[in-house]
């Protein structure tokens, strides 16, 4: 569990990056923050590993604050993945991925026996351990940043934008494998993007955040959905307009959904155990 | 007769290659002054540049110092320095001139090379748990070592041709003949001693340029191969020798892109 209470973060240059912020991501569930660029996303999720330290509030980890332990502790603790990969561009795959292991003392072979191991997790072949991430994908790249973070086998995993660079096949196929490793390794995951579908994809909770962190509204996807809580949230999930206006159509054979365009999007069934 | 041939007669006259006073001797002391100055001044350097690279503090001031201390004339800073430290003291006066002179390439090309990587490689280091000296050691170290042997290299170019004046104080090394020779206005030991100087330059600079190159971390060189050769549009020439700066491609290519 992480607990974020009365959070504010104010820069040195005066911006005010995360105005108290105060919200629980729960143990074992994929939580994303999404709002625009600027939001104020990043600087939150920094604050969980004391890339940033709050201007005042408390973030805890499972009721310890994270302000009692030491930063690179916490941080080995802690998977990271970030929108660039992140990478050590001088690191073989297999040693990019061995990183946090080994700085914690984990021998050499053990840690790269592992870390051959999660690249079978993370669905790529083991002939890419010798190579340098400059030899590899974007794609690629991306799924080493993950089994990085997944190395020190942490409770918790920060994903910041981690498909945002790739091209949009790509990200989905990541997309899709991030659903299979929540489902398989039952971390606490915080990602954070931009892109209202991905969040609605990956999330148990979607938190939708305003400039300055400002929670416009926090529920499941479906809740989100269903009730908007403002015409900012409504907007934002376009559930006025696309693909998600959905409107009713008695035809001959029987009712179709049909989006803003005018297309067939599916039909209405009744289901037991809709969410 | 041709003043160059009587240079490179003087400098094949088996005389030379006697004695006490012989060229290889004196070709010794040329090197050994040059390689103790940029040793020290490496040695101060450096860290400092690291301290500055690192933290990212007191970089204007060491830009602005480093310039200054370029814009020094050589001569008058050994001079300066014989007088304020004393007649007596002329090796020690003679050492710190040539270290001032380096420090200032070194110090630049220390800290450049930390400032060149991407800030998004320490970040990530650091996000993951690395201590301050662990990025320092495992990535700004390797990832700015090239830029670094570069401004050692620029020292060692500037001392090895400023120890040359080592002779006006009475120190040897190679300008001893050009001294010597002007005064007794015998210009065949002064031009081959000149050949034997720009000689010593050319092999420093060589032998780093190779060090350098050498020194390119497997990762980045290798990354810059294929960026070279994912981009057909590129004249072949260059795809075929990329950047003078990586040599060590071709070994690496057969086993990264089986
Ligand atoms: N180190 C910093 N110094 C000053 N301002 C910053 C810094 N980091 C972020 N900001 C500012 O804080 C705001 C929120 O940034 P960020 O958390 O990166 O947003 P997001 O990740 O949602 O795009 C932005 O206005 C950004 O410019
Ligand atoms: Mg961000």
């Amino acid at each position: 569990m992480i607990e974020f209470r009365s959070v504010s973060k104010q820069f040195p240059d005066g911006t005010v990056a995360v105005h108290d912020f105060s919200h629980v991501l729960p143990t074992g569930k994929a939580t994303v923050l999404v709002g625009s660029s600027g939001s104020g996303k990043t600087t939150l999720l920094r604050m969980i590993n004391r890339m940033v330290d709050p201007s005042s509030g408390t973030v805890a980890i499972d009721d310890e604050d994270v302000q009692a332990v030491e930063p690179v502790t916490l941080r080995r603790r802690i998977g990271y993945v970030m929108q660039n990969s992140g990478l050590m561009p001088h690191f073989k795959v297999v040693d990019n991925i061995a990183t946090v292991p080994m700085l914690s003392g984990v021998p050499k072979k053990a840690a790269r026996d592992r870390a051959l191991e999660l690249l079978d997790t993370v669905g790529l072949s083991r002939e890419l351990a010798d190579r340098y991430p400059s030899q590899l994908s974007g794609g690629q790249q991306q799924r080493v940043g993950v089994a990085r973070g997944l190395a020190a086998d942490p409770n918790i995993l920060l994903m910041d934008e981690p498909f945002g660079a790739v091209d949009p096949i790509v990200r989905s196929e990541l997309q899709q494998e991030t659903l299979r490793l929540q489902r398989d390794l039952d971390k606490t995951v915080v990602f954070v993007t931009h892109d209202i579908d991905e969040a609605f994809l990956l999330g148990d909770q979607v938190v939708i955040l305003e400039k300055g962190a400002r929670i416009a509204q926090i529920g499941t996807p479906a809740e989100i959905l269903a009730n908007p809580a403002s015409d900012f949230v409504a907007s934002f999930v376009g559930a006025d307009r696309g693909k998600r206006a959905l409107s009713i159509v008695e035809t001959a054979n029987g009712r179709v959904l049909i989006d803003a365009e005018g297309r067939a999007a599916g039909v209405l069934v009744d289901r037991a155990d809709a969410p | 007769m041709n003043l160059f041939l009587d240079a490179i007669a003087w400098l094949v006259a088996p005389e030379q290659y006697a004695g006490a006073d012989s060229l290889p001797a004196r070709i010794g002391e040329h090197l050994f002054f040059t390689f103790v100055s940029v040793l020290v001044a490496a040695l101060i350097a450096i860290p400092l540049g690291y301290l500055i690279g690192h933290t990212g503090t007191g970089r204007s001031l060491a830009i602005g110092l480093a310039g200054a201390a370029r814009a020094l004339p050589s001569f008058g800073l050994i001079l300066l320095l014989v007088l304020v430290i004393g007649v007596t003291q002329r090796p020690l006066a003679a050492f710190t001139a040539f270290v001032l002179l380096a420090i200032p390439s070194i110090l630049a090309g220390a800290y450049s090379g930390l400032e060149a990587i991407d800030r998004r490689v320490i970040d990530a280091a650091r996000a993951v748990g690395m201590t301050e000296w662990q990025i320092l050691w495992k990535v700004e170290v390797p990832l700015g070592l090239p830029l670094l042997v570069g401004g050692i290299r620029s020292a060692a170019l500037q001392v090895v041709a400023t120890v040359t004046l080592a002779a006006y104080i009475g120190l040897g090394g190679v300008g001893l003949y050009i001294i010597r020779g002007l005064a007794l206005r015998e210009f065949a030991p002064m031009l081959g001693a000149a050949i034997v100087i720009v000689a010593l330059a050319l092999a420093i600079d060589g032998a780093f340029a190779g060090l350098q190159r050498l020194l390119v971390p497997r990762g980045v060189a290798a990354g810059r191969t294929t960026i070279d050769r994912a981009r057909p549009s590129r004249p072949r020439t260059a795809a075929v020798s990329p950047a003078p700066s990586v040599p060590t491609i071709t070994k690496r290519e057969n086993n990264v892109h089986s």
